[in-house]
């Protein structure tokens, strides 16, 4: 190959790539920003512009996406079935707790930032409910093995990354009330999980009558 | 020093893979040089451990030396070497040697692998234990006003709790306590008796500066000046500091100052549970967190005796070669960006790793700290859509993007005439070094793990291994992408043989059940060899957890590398042998 026709090859490459960046941008003259073609030219057979303008522009997280825990509880009913909104925090109000308190997360957490305090009953014997519940989330390394290893589905790892404060001792220690999230936001955040998990707990509701 | 090579050829009649074997050659050599033989290695007695290490390089054939580490047994220390001749192949010797408890001392293995500097400077930074003969023993990861060694068992962090995971003090009543509320700031260092930190200049510093006034006095004309590059450089890959010794733009000498990013991940190791290990074993090399969790994985199922369901060994495979191909393709945009090629062929790189990554994401939950390899499977099946996006991206994206590469990349005369005949690390210094992976191979070594001593099932599938003849720039390239291709090679034929079923053996359990023994296993990492020293007690926390890091040991070599040339080559030699901090100081 005569000398120099590398270079000019590799320059032909580099031309074609930053042409391509604007083939998006005539085809669909003044609608690039939508959802359907963001996602396209992200996906495997995508191609021009790669970047995503964030946080103008966000890419959804798929469903095993894991970032710090959250608590499942069964929100309390009302006659109707129908779930009670707390007025004070509009979030729909603590029915059970789905966690007993058993502290595998927190053994098996390898840093070692899950912290749980066991509820007691008035004689001082344990009670199968957490009083209190502590996740450090700066020491957190967001290895999934709470919810991995969690026996009753109760905790679970959340989909929300933007966690970022301006100090770290008050608002990054999340107790129990911060972790608490409803089982409708679970279902919500892993609707697969959702569907193999009460599938299962309806088999095992079947088996025992 | 020059480098000897050893005068044996590796082919002999008797197996030498065996330690029996090797023990009873060396009983012929060296008659009371043995002190016992087992399947866990060769005991030799420590007076005669350079002899005993003379006989098995010279004669027998014993080029490499994989690691060394060192465990603390309360009322000795031991120090474990790995070898191997790399002709033969198969698993690594063991050797092994006792040093008092009071005063340890162990001849230095320098003088016939040069291999040993860094890694018997670590041992003796972390362990306390000195190398007789080593030509520069000072402490390499921590600093030298540091006041003890923290791989002891009597060493206890600043921020201690307890001697194993998990701690009492998080369940039942786990009322929550900032770490450094228990102990503030002010008691978090310690200084070794008599020590003024003020004061303390290190001894380093003060080496081949030459004042003013003694210059003038001495009427000496000289331009050799000792410039400290990094550790806050774009071009160091991290914070890794080089102290370069400069004539001119001439490279005279580089010294590599480690232990920026040091945390100490043995200790972390010995504290936490094995479990516990997978995700920290992420943050080694982020660039290959898949990787790494594989070869950890690997050699503690070695131990426990489980094997996983086929479908987890393709899985496994299919995610370890994705991850070879996505961090030699940015290692290449990396290197053109060391060389002057701002960014452009970077982002190129970064764009089919954005994809690779979306698969990871989409399976294991994170897109680097995948934490996915389970002991006796992987964490979670792969869906039929990951199977989908990941045949199209081996099929058709990715040979697309590594021809393209090549073109713009390998075949540019600037580039040629730039990396040709740089850096040049010739054959038997390569093995002498210990150098792996790619360094390794571009030499001139036709050496891989997944070849000379087979893991998973790569014994099933047919690729080669890329070698380079010269050793120089060029050839470290140009290996990478040969290597890009062959990991394609792999992932289509997994791919293509992928069965269906379990992907995990028995049942997923958090309490690990790891008989008693010590087990070096390695894999092929895309940066090298990449072992783990792991001593088991019976108990669910190791007794000894220890890292052979390929990024940390390659950079043994980069002052040979170096010496004679430009500082600018000096950016991008260090940028060929693919460097990640989080590997390097642990």
């Amino acid at each position: 190959m005569a000398y120099g026709l590398g270079l000019l090859n590799g320059l032909r490459i580099t031309a074609t790539r930053v042409f391509k960046t604007y083939v998006g941008d005539f085809k669909h003259l003044g609608r690039r920003y939508n959802d359907k073609l963001f996602m396209e030219r992200q996906s495997v057979k995508g191609s021009g512009i790669f970047t995503v303008q964030y946080p103008e522009e966000k890419l959804p997280v798929p469903e095993n996406f894991r970032f710090v825990p959250f608590l499942v509880y069964e929100p309390a009913l009302d006659a109707d079935g129908k779930p009670i909104i707390d007025p004070k925090t509009g979030k729909e109000a603590v029915g059970k707790q789905r966690c007993t308190a058993c502290g595998i997360c927190s053994k098996v957490c390898p840093p070692q930032c899950i912290w749980i305090v066991r509820a007691t009953t008035p004689e001082g014997k344990p009670k199968p409910q957490p009083a209190d519940f502590y996740i450090d989330i700066d020491v957190c390394m967001n290895c999934g093995y709470c919810a991995e290893f969690c026996p009753f589905d109760s905790i679970k790892m959340d989909h929300d990354y933007e966690l970022a404060n301006y100090e770290r001792h008050v608002s990054h220690i999340y107790d129990i009330n911060a972790l608490s999230k409803p089982t409708a936001y679970h279902a919500k955040v892993h609707p697969t999980d959702w569907a193999r998990e009460e599938a299962e707990r309806k088999a095992k509701e079947a088996k025992k009558k | 020093m020059s480098v000897i090579v050893p005068t044996a050829s590796p082919e002999t009649k008797i197996n030498l893979n065996d330690p029996q074997v090797v023990a009873e050659q060396i009983k012929m050599a060296q008659p009371d040089a043995v002190e016992s033989v087992s399947a866990q290695g060769i005991v030799v007695k420590n007076d005669k451990l350079l002899d005993v290490a003379r006989y098995l390089h010279d004669l027998l054939a014993f080029d490499y030396l994989n690691n060394v580490t060192s465990v603390d047994w309360q009322d000795r220390f031991e120090v474990v070497y790995n070898l191997t001749c790399l002709a033969r192949g198969g698993a690594p010797l063991t050797l092994k040697v006792n040093a008092a408890r009071e005063n340890p001392t162990v001849p230095s293995l320098v003088p016939v692998y040069r291999g040993a500097d860094f890694q018997e400077r670590e041992v003796y930074d972390l362990m306390g234990i000195r190398f007789a003969g080593h030509p520069n023993l000072r402490r390499i990861l921590l600093w030298d006003g540091f006041a003890g060694h923290p791989l002891r068992k009597d060493y206890r962090e600043p921020y201690y709790e307890e001697e194993k995971k998990p701690f009492g003090s998080r369940w039942d009543q786990g009322h929550h306590v900032i770490a450094e509320d228990r102990n503030p700031w002010h008691d978090n260092v310690q200084y070794p008796a008599n020590f003024d930190a003020i004061a303390y200049k290190p001894p380093r510093d003060q080496i081949q500066a030459i004042s003013i006034e003694e210059a003038t006095a001495a009427r000496i004309h000289t331009d050799k000046i000792v410039l400290n590059f990094g550790p806050q450089h774009p071009s160091t890959h991290g914070v890794l500091r080089l102290r370069v010794t400069l004539e001119g733009e001439i490279v005279r000498g580089v010294e590599p100052i480690l232990g920026y990013l040091h945390r100490n991940h043995d200790k972390i190791g010995e504290r936490n549970t094995y479990l516990g290990n997978v995700p920290y074993t992420d943050r080694l090399d982020y660039f290959t967190a898949m990787a790494n969790n594989l070869a950890y994985v690997l050699t503690v199922e070695k131990l426990m005796g489980v094997k996983p369901p086929e479908r987890a060994e393709y899985i496994r495979v299919i995610m370890a070669e994705l991850t070879r191909w996505q961090n030699h393709a940015s290692a290449l945009g990396f290197i053109y960006n060391d060389l002057g090629a701002f960014y452009t062929p970077l982002i190129y790189a970064l764009e089919e790793r954005e994809l690779i990554l979306d698969l990871f994401e989409a399976t294991a939950g994170s897109r680097m700290m995948c934490n996915y390899m389970r002991f006796g499977g992987v964490a979670r099946d792969v869906t039929d859509d990951f199977i989908e996006k990941c045949k199209y991206l081996v099929n058709e994206r990715l040979p697309r993007r590594t021809d393209e590469l090549e073109a713009y990349m390998v075949k540019n005369e600037l580039f040629t005439a730039r990396a040709k005949n740089i850096g040049i690390l010739p054959r038997d210094k390569a093995i002498n070094f210990s150098t792996a992976g790619p360094v390794l191979r571009a030499s001139g070594v036709k050496y891989d793990v997944r070849r000379a001593e087979p893991y998973s099932i790569y014994d099933r599938f047919d690729f080669e291994i890329p070698t380079g003849t010269v050793g120089d720039l060029y050839d470290r390239f140009v290996v990478r992408v040969a290597e890009m291709r062959q990991s394609l090679k792999i992932l289509k034929q997994a791919l293509e043989q992928i069965p269906s079923g379990d992907t995990m053996t028995g049942k997923k359990n958090y309490q690990i059940r790891v008989p008693k023994g010590e087990i070096y296993g390695r894999g092929e990492n895309p940066k090298g060899e990449l072992g783990f020293y792991i001593v088991s007690d019976g108990t669910p926390n190791p007794y000894r957890y220890n890292v052979r890091a390929p990024s940390f040991i390659n950079l043994t070599a980069l002052n040979d590398m170096c010496v004679g040339y430009k500082i600018a080559d000096m950016i991008v030699i260090l940028g060929s042998i693919d460097i990640v901090m989080g590997e390097v100081d642990r």
